[in-house]
């Protein structure tokens, strides 16, 4: 086994021996080894972030017909190492009545919550934090963390509109879980297995072919449930000027700000994983495990720019809206499109793989185009009663 | 001592000092996040136990839902978030009683059992805990039908609680 098949492993037996060799316990010399791993995780996540930040700002100026950050290095990518420094040497200020231990524990958790995401993620085939195989609902209970530390955030900063920006952004989080959930049992039908390594192995055709639905609702779950827009209501400037994180200044606000990008990007990387086949692509990820790791990283970028590209185009919409097309719509539809799914997959359990992929692509343009007609009859209802008696007359 | 009973007896003791926390702090909100704690300890304690599906249900249930609704029926509901009056009344002897009792009997009857001193076996290879708790949930061998009655009975407060809620107009 060289460097180059599984640098990993190669690496962390390479350390523990270096241990071994100054008189270290075996165990731990292991947890120590394992330490670093994720300290090393941790880091070159944080300064992916970095550059996150970079091209959330290139690419939001180039939606906006702008040039974005261009003075600063080449094509401004020093631009967010001035920004760091600036957030560091800002005041940190504490708001007066603030319950300050919560209030320093929020941006923390918030952080966390993202960060522990990568715990399950399969970076190449032989790289991944854990092999967990209940990696699917990790997730569910990591976002868990994340509603918990916005709830944190706005009541214990002591303001009006940090409390309403965390109630509003908590109700989004809360209602989004439930078609997320239900969309995250689609792959685990067809792979069989809630491992995330597993579903991966079992795309031999990407998940998106044969759910297309389950994809869009995933992804749309994953934008309310990062809270931005069109679900950004949380922090509607014009109305509660920031949200939740109005009162964090300097470093504490760049943890939240740091942590939405990142959330961003780890979903988009969730987002392959599930329906594009995370770091396969044409058997090159048997090549080297550096390539499937680039493969992941292409496509996780790609979702990432799928959802600033929604962010960016989308007007924010109002909470009832919101709320009204996740359980009126959503919901029923997600748990319709599980259900369709499921029965799809026990009629078509012997049949050849094109068979298959049809037949599920087809049971999912199906249920999408019933459940757009049930909708659009029902809003024709609801405006009808809105307009009066008027839109009657004119039909005849 | 094994690392493992270390791990066990420092997450016990988190654990019982959150659950403390909570029905000792005059802050409700306080409470509500202490208990969230002892829920992550409870969680710890599952994964400890080789049951990674039931910590992370726990988190998913336990602190995703339940205890966010705590937090929220505890910020709509009081103004002021801190408690005045006495924290216990004139029955705590009996409930301390109840619980060293409780306490004493569980430990006599667990070290009469004959596996108390034992360190848990190693799991076999290959050994998948969900799929077989999947297959005894829907075997008709199994716990098909208290698993159907449970989710009977979740719809029908389901849709008590929409009942109870609705408008009418």
């Amino acid at each position: 086994m060289s460097f180059w098949n599984d640098p990993l492993k190669v690496a962390a037996d390479w350390l523990e021996g270096v241990f071994a060799g100054w008189g270290m316990d075996a165990i731990l010399a292991h947890v120590l080894v394992a330490f670093l791993g994720v300290f090393l995780l941790i880091t070159i996540l944080m300064v992916l972030d970095i550059f996150l930040v970079w091209i959330e700002r290139k690419v939001v100026a180039r939606f906006q017909d702008r040039l974005g950050p261009n003075r600063l290095g080449p094509f401004g990518l020093i631009q967010p190492f001035a920004d760091i420094i600036k957030l560091i040497i800002k005041e940190d200020t504490t708001p007066g009545g603030a319950d300050k231990v919560v209030y320093n524990l929020a941006p923390i958790l918030s952080m966390m919550s993202v960060l522990i995401l990568w715990a399950v993620v399969p970076i190449a085939p032989v790289m991944l934090g854990t092999d967990l195989n209940v990696g699917v609902l990790f997730l569910i209970a990591a976002g868990a963390i994340g509603t918990l530390s916005i709830i944190m955030a706005g009541w214990s900063s002591n303001n009006k509109f940090a409390m309403i920006g965390g109630f509003r952004q908590v109700a989004v989080m809360v209602s989004f879980e439930v078609p997320m959930l239900a969309m995250l049992m689609i792959p685990v039908i067809f792979a069989g297995s809630m491992n995330m390594n597993a579903i991966i192995d079992a795309q031999n055709v990407w998940y998106f072919f044969l759910s297309p639905l389950g994809a869009l609702i995933f992804l749309i779950a994953a934008i309310a449930e990062l809270g931005r827009a069109p679900f950004d209501l949380a922090e509607g400037e014009s109305e509660l000027v920031s949200g939740f994180n109005i009162e964090y200044s300097g470093m504490k606000f760049g943890m939240f700000y740091a942590g939405e990008l990142l959330h961003a990007f780890t979903f988009g990387g969730f987002w392959a994983i599930l329906f594009f086949g995370g770091y396969r692509f044409f058997g090159l990820e048997q090549v080297s495990p550096f390539l499937a790791i680039l493969i992941l990283v292409i496509k996780a970028m790609l979702g990432y720019w799928v959802i600033m590209w929604v962010r960016y185009t989308m007007m924010r919409i109002r909470i009832d809206q919101m709320l009204g097309f996740n359980w009126k719509f959503l919901t029923p539809l997600a748990f319709t499109l599980l259900l369709v799914t499921a029965l799809v997959n026990a009629l078509l359990a012997g049949a050849s793989t094109w068979l298959y992929v049809v037949g599920m692509f087809l049971a999912n343009v199906v249920t999408g185009w019933i459940a757009l007609e049930i909708a659009r009859s029902a809003t024709r209802k609801e405006r009808a009663q809105v307009e009066g008696p008027k839109t009657v007359e004119a039909h005849h | 001592m094994t690392a493992q009973q270390i791990i066990f007896l420092i997450v016990a003791l988190y654990t019982l000092g959150s659950a403390l926390m909570v029905v000792t702090t005059r802050n409700l909100v306080h409470a509500a996040l202490w208990l969230v704690s002892t829920l992550f300890g409870v969680a710890v304690a599952y994964a400890l136990l080789n049951a990674n599906f039931i910590a992370v249900v726990q988190v998913v249930v336990y602190i995703g839902a339940i205890a966010i609704l705590f937090i929220f029926a505890v910020m709509l509901t009081r103004k002021d978030m801190r408690d005045a009056g006495p924290q216990m009344n004139s029955n705590w002897w009996a409930g301390a009683l109840v619980a060293v009792l409780v306490f004493g009997g569980l430990t006599s009857l667990l070290s009469g059992w004959s596996g108390f001193q034992n360190t848990a076996a190693a799991l076999p290879s290959g050994f998948d805990a969900i799929s077989l708790l999947g297959e005894s949930l829907t075997s008709p061998e199994a716990f098909v039908l208290p698993f159907e009655v449970a989710s009977v009975l979740l719809l029908a407060a389901l849709v008590g609680a929409v009942y109870v809620a609705f408008n009418k107009k």
